[in-house]
């Protein structure tokens, strides 16, 4: 009953990330709830023993002794004698949120670790919401830093936030272009770039993708950012500039990622919901999906080692980059 | 005689004799080692004294020519061989090879008594039927399950429902459980304890947690008994105490008096009173009253309650005199200052310092975002704070938000 609650305990999941909890600590209590889940199965039968014992012959009349090998039960495997059957499980963590940061939270467990260094190299987008407040500035771009300066925000419109934001995206889509290494002179370049698939797939600082703004009722205004390689308080650290680059100051309030990779917001579970049960259908549901976003990325890798990159000339790639399968490891 | 000797095996005549000595010097209690040996080489059944078995639970090196210990079943119904019987070698300071000399010098008249042993004597079929070559225990070990099928007393401890496995991490636990006895040690104080009023399936916990009431006098116990009962403590409230608070009767009198007088000073109540938190919380008897004095101070200078509300909340809710200090400011804080809720009203719903911070700042910021939030009793909608912590989810949405739980976890996915 443990093997089997195990065995279908393999693979990616995502659990939404409350607010006020760091992620480690998310991952500790999933674990905690996991190995309940486990311990609490039925334990199997006690095992037995073969004991060599001393007993009288069958069927003779004097009292003679031999040695009978029987089965005699043992206490040995029993649960109070050698503790519980699960003590400690694998669990991986993808993409780090902070406290303050609230959303999907991709965690692997069992064989799923390994596809979670996969996932990192696929160097997917993630979706986030953020709210922002106008009229004061602090330190730490939160409402709870030390307050920097107060101003006022009355000349903001719509427009303007707008127009900001897609300066911001345009110059973001130039660093993307460039840190993804092609050269956009090329045939398959550009036909990359018409599918909107150019990213960079190695190490490059916070790029955004794309940007817009989904709510504005001064003071407050809601965002929603598409982005990679990102940590939040980058996120925090852009909702302030825009407030600089408006001639006013802005905080951030609220940090939520709402996509990470192919994991939404609908397939997060909630704290009710981290249980051994739960978090087996979540992975079954997952499965698949996360199988055919993997061969699609990989496909996708392949094809960008093979492109010729923008700083080198033709025919000077190494040749045995271009045709490994199993190689991840990025350029 | 003759009989049972030629059944000893050869080796007994490299006897570890120090090793009695050391026994002798440590089991101070009963002289035993010599005599089991002396007297018992009977086939009926014979108790191993487990004061012979000593433990020790460093890495030793293994000596083969050691004698070690059988533990016989009392109950066992395959017929009784004679097995031999041992000390084990206890301290790790002894030399590896045999000192013939000391064999000499020892007083053990029995063994001059022996005749000379040679292993070319015949011996009948069922003499040798009868030669026990079990794998020898080992001599220290980490875990109490290598010796559990030997020992009748860690078998009948499994069955009452005793957590092994907890109990070997203390290493003097182990030990002793070992060296103890069912029928002369562990059934008194079993029966003791069934006297108080536990129940058979209770007493598996009540061991795990306080393996040490086997080291306790039965007097002792007694008399603290006797003392709770001076106090106006009913049996079943003694019982009741026993059970949610394994160490109380391993304190001594005075230090429960102590305790009580503690409680009774600090929180001014009247005996009574006193007594039924007791009742309801015997740990705060057996745990550090460090926490305790914190947590009045905590109450009195940073909340801002008065005596009276105080006693009133702790007789309401025990719980809080042990709570985390950080978290009951957190909870204060949130409810206060965000929830807008005054001091007479929290005091009348203490619960609300024993609930988790996030499922009062979830459940709130559902209801702000409904519109529902109103805790007021003199206004509509009014929502009284005890169903607001106590009730779960699905009442919760059904019955105060009036709406579904879908509602409410999208809505958690949105914070």
């Amino acid at each position: 009953m443990g093997s089997s609650g195990l065995a279908r305990l393999q693979g990616l999941f995502a659990v939404y990330k409350p607010p006020g909890m760091k992620w480690l600590h998310a991952r500790e209590t999933v674990e905690l709830q996991l190995l309940k889940g486990l311990n609490a199965a039925k334990p199997p039968a006690p095992e037995q023993r073969v004991r060599f014992l001393l007993g009288p012959v069958e069927g003779s009349e004097e009292k003679k002794l031999t040695l009978t090998a029987t089965s005699v039960p043992t206490l040995t495997t029993h649960r109070l004698v050698r503790g519980p059957a699960f003590t400690s499980l694998k669990i991986g963590v993808g993409h780090h949120l902070d406290a303050r940061a609230s959303g999907v939270l991709v965690l692997a467990v069992g064989h799923g670790l390994r596809l979670l260094t996969d996932v990192y190299d696929a160097h997917l987008t993630k979706d986030y919401t953020v709210r922002g407040l106008l009229g004061k500035a602090t330190d730490s771009f939160c409402e709870d830093g030390r307050l920097i300066e107060k101003t006022t925000y009355d000349h903001v419109t719509r427009e303007m936030l707008d127009r900001i934001l897609a300066r911001i995206q345009g110059s973001h889509q130039k660093a993307l272009v460039m840190y993804s290494n092609l050269d956009l002179k090329s045939q398959e370049a550009y036909e990359m770039a018409v599918q909107g698939v150019i990213r960079p797939m190695n190490k490059s600082p916070m790029l955004i993708t794309g940007t817009r703004c989904l709510h504005f009722a001064p003071p407050e205004f809601l965002l929603e950012v598409q982005c990679m390689h990102e940590t939040q308080q980058q996120l925090r650290k852009l909702v302030h500039e825009i407030g600089l680059e408006l001639k006013t100051a802005a905080v951030c309030t609220q940090v939520r990622r709402t996509r990470d990779g192919f994991f939404r917001l609908d397939d997060a579970l909630l704290r009710t919901q981290w249980n051994l049960h739960s978090i087996q259908g979540a992975i079954q549901s997952a499965a698949p999906r996360v199988a055919a976003e993997l061969e699609r990325n990989l496909r996708l890798r392949l094809g960008h080692q093979q492109l010729p990159s923008a700083g080198q000339p033709w025919g000077s790639k190494d040749p045995s980059s271009t045709v490994e399968v199993e190689s991840y490891s990025g350029q | 005689m003759a009989l049972l000797l030629g059944q000893i095996p050869r080796w007994f005549n490299s006897i570890k004799l120090s090793s009695f000595i050391k026994a002798s010097q440590i089991t101070k209690q009963s002289a035993r080692p010599g005599k089991t040996l002396s007297n018992g080489f009977s086939p009926q059944a014979l108790l191993l004294s487990s004061d012979n078995c000593f433990l020790q639970w460093e890495i030793k090196t293994y000596r083969t020519s050691s004698l070690w210990n059988s533990f016989q079943s009392a109950n066992s119904n395959r017929q009784e061989n004679s097995s031999l019987q041992s000390t084990l070698l206890p301290s790790v300071s002894e030399k590896p090879e045999i000192i013939p000399s000391l064999e000499s010098e020892l007083p053990l008249e029995e063994l001059d008594d022996l005749p000379p042993l040679s292993p070319m004597q015949p011996i009948s079929e069922e003499e040798a039927i009868q030669i026990v070559a079990h794998p020898l225990l080992p001599l220290s070990s980490f875990t109490l399950g290598d010796y559990i099928d030997h020992s009748e007393t860690l078998q009948r401890l499994v069955q009452l429902g005793v957590d092994l496995s907890k109990i070997e991490r203390h290493v003097d636990a182990a030990n002793l459980l070992l060296r103890l006895d069912f029928e002369k040690d562990i059934k008194q104080i079993l029966l003791f304890l069934k006297d108080l009023g536990l129940e058979d399936n209770q007493l598996g916990p009540f061991l795990t947690k306080n393996y040490s009431i086997f080291s306790e006098d039965l007097e002792n116990l007694k008399t603290r008994v006797a003392y709770l009962q001076s106090k106006n403590f009913t049996k079943a409230d003694i019982a009741r105490m026993v059970r949610n608070a394994p160490f109380l009767l391993s304190f001594s009198v005075e230090r429960l008096d102590n305790r009580l007088g503690f409680f009774q000073k600090e929180l001014e109540l009247s005996v009574k009173k006193t007594r039924d938190l007791v009742v309801r919380l015997p740990r705060l008897l057996t745990g550090s009253l460090e926490p305790v004095k914190e947590n009045m101070k905590v109450y009195r200078l940073e909340l801002g309650f008065k005596q009276n509300e105080i006693q009133h909340m702790v007789t309401r809710i025990p719980k809080m005199l042990t709570a985390n200090k950080r978290k009951l400011t957190e909870t204060f804080d949130y409810i206060h200052n965000v929830m807008n809720i005054p001091h007479h009203i929290i005091v009348k719903f203490p619960q609300v310092f024993n609930t988790r911070v996030f499922k009062i700042k979830e459940r709130h910021s559902f209801l702000a975002y409904l519109g529902k939030a109103q805790y007021d009793p003199a206004k509509t909608n009014y929502v009284s704070l005890d169903k607001f912590v106590s009730i779960p989810d699905e009442v919760f949405c059904k019955e105060i938000a009036k709406t579904s739980v879908d509602d409410f976890e999208k809505f958690l996915k949105t914070l």
